[in-house]
């Protein structure tokens, strides 16, 4: 019987072993939760059923085991992987041993927890919630009676009226600027805005600077500034391009 | 004498402390100490623990279907064990229900050497504890416990005062001692020593 053929009903897996060993492989398996002994079981029991002994495939299958028992101590054990190499024969007997014997003593434990289960399973009580918490006493801070007059003094004060002045502002329509930055440009092919915006109100600068911009979106002109906070040069668009036609000619 | 109906506490002063003892056992969900019950009754330690031996006569097996029982660092009410079957009717028992050998092993660990971490609990059992300790914990019978020594230390874990109320010990020093077992180490060794021979044979 070949190792790989062999199926498993353990706690944690059930199915061939080969699907066991690729799970393992992809670590979607933790082989520290197999038993092997109980693999070992299930391919003794298997072998008895059968009449002929199947050499090759003994050795085949303890080779697996050998591996998955090594992969599961280093998976368990990994801090303790030098430790146990340097040890002598001897030395590893001896901790073998002791620790046996410390599993031992841990049965001898368990045991003892399972028999007293047992005798203490007539024993009810209440169980429910963790007991309240004691409630943090709310102490009001120091404070002096005059104190909260004045705090009520100053709820009861009519608020300040509030100022409605920006309400009355009118803006400048951008038409206006419109048109004279569209007569300056006929004149001449550029002007710095810094120089049209002298002697207005801010309002009117806004409106200017906005006109600008409906300029430009409009594809009239060309808006220039070398640097932020830089003077802003304001140039008519089809003269820059007719002078860039030129550059392109001559070149 | 007139037939009185059964009265559980007579008049006097212990008395009265004995009722206000009755009273907060049988509101908390989890043993009381001497300590908490003196801080709720507002009484000395001496006091109360004169008002728990009243208590402790009047609510005993075969008295009373209530039992004062000392238990996980404290005082509490249980029912008796004679009223078992009934209670067992009425209400479940889903901590203790079912819990495996594993389980038994790993809360053995934890029991006689906690805190300790799942790793040190894989070393003593030989497998990964990684399930057990965490279904262990959803029942309440383990709970953490800080981390080991270190940056990134295993979260180590101890048992709880369920786990010494369901197991019925008065503390965790009630568990038995298991260094009776000291000849064990050699008598393991000769067998072992004894196989190895056979095989070199």
């Amino acid at each position: 019987m070949r190792a790989p053929d062999l199926d498993l009903d353990l706690d944690t897996f059930e199915g061939p072993f080969d699907l066991l060993l690729t799970l393992v492989l992809r670590e979607e398996l933790a082989l520290g939760e197999v038993d092997v002994a109980e693999i070992v079981l299930a391919y003794v029991e298997r072998l008895a059923a059968r009449e002929r002994l199947d050499l090759e495939g003994c050795g085949e299958f303890l080779v697996l085991v050998a591996s998955l028992l090594e992969l599961k101590a280093r998976d368990l054990f990994p801090d303790e992987e030098v430790d146990l190499s340097e040890l002598s024969p001897e030395e590893a007997a001896d901790e073998l041993a002791r620790r046996l014997e410390e599993y031992r003593r841990l049965k001898h434990g368990a045991a003892w927890l399972a028999e007293r289960l047992e005798h203490e399973s007539d024993r009810y009580f209440r169980l429910g919630p963790a007991p309240l918490a004691p409630r943090p006493e709310r102490r009001l801070a120091p404070g002096r009676p005059e104190d909260l007059a004045a705090a009520v003094r100053a709820l009861a004060e009519e608020p300040p009226q509030l100022s409605l002045a920006h309400m009355g502002l009118r803006f400048p329509p951008i038409e206006r600027f419109l048109d004279r930055f569209r007569a300056t440009l006929r004149r001449r092919k550029a002007f710095m805005l810094d120089a049209e915006l002298e002697g207005l109100s801010r309002l009117e600068q806004a409106a200017a600077f906005l006109a600008v911009l409906e300029l430009r979106k409009g594809n009239e002109v060309r808006i220039e500034q070398a640097a932020p906070f830089a003077p802003i040069r304001v140039s008519r668009l089809d003269i820059e391009r007719s002078s860039e036609w030129r550059t392109a000619r001559s070149a | 004498m007139e037939n009185r109906p059964f009265r559980l506490i007579t008049s006097g002063p212990l008395e009265a402390l004995a009722r206000t003892l009755e009273a907060l056992l049988v509101v908390a969900s989890a043993p009381l100490s001497v300590a908490e019950l003196a801080a709720a009754a507002d009484d000395d330690e001496a006091r109360i623990e004169s008002a728990l031996e009243l208590l402790a006569e009047r609510f005993v097996e075969g008295r009373s279907g209530i039992v004062l029982e000392h238990v996980s660092g404290g005082y509490a009410f249980r029912a008796s064990r004679d009223e078992a079957p009934a209670c067992a009717r009425l209400v479940e028992r889903p901590v203790e229900r079912g819990l495996s050998p594993a389980a038994l092993e790993t809360l053995a660990v934890a029991a006689y050497l906690g805190p300790v971490s799942r790793p040190d609990v894989a070393r003593l059992r030989g497998v990964a504890a990684d399930t057990v300790v965490a279904g262990l914990v959803e029942r309440g019978l383990l709970t953490e416990a800080g981390r080991e020594p270190g940056v990134g230390g295993a979260v180590r874990y101890r048992t709880t005062e369920l786990f010494e109320r369901i197991f019925g010990l008065e503390s965790l020093s009630a568990l038995p001692r298991l260094d009776d077992l000291g000849d064990d180490a050699d008598s393991i060794r000769g067998r072992l020593e004894a196989v190895a021979a056979r095989r070199g044979a």
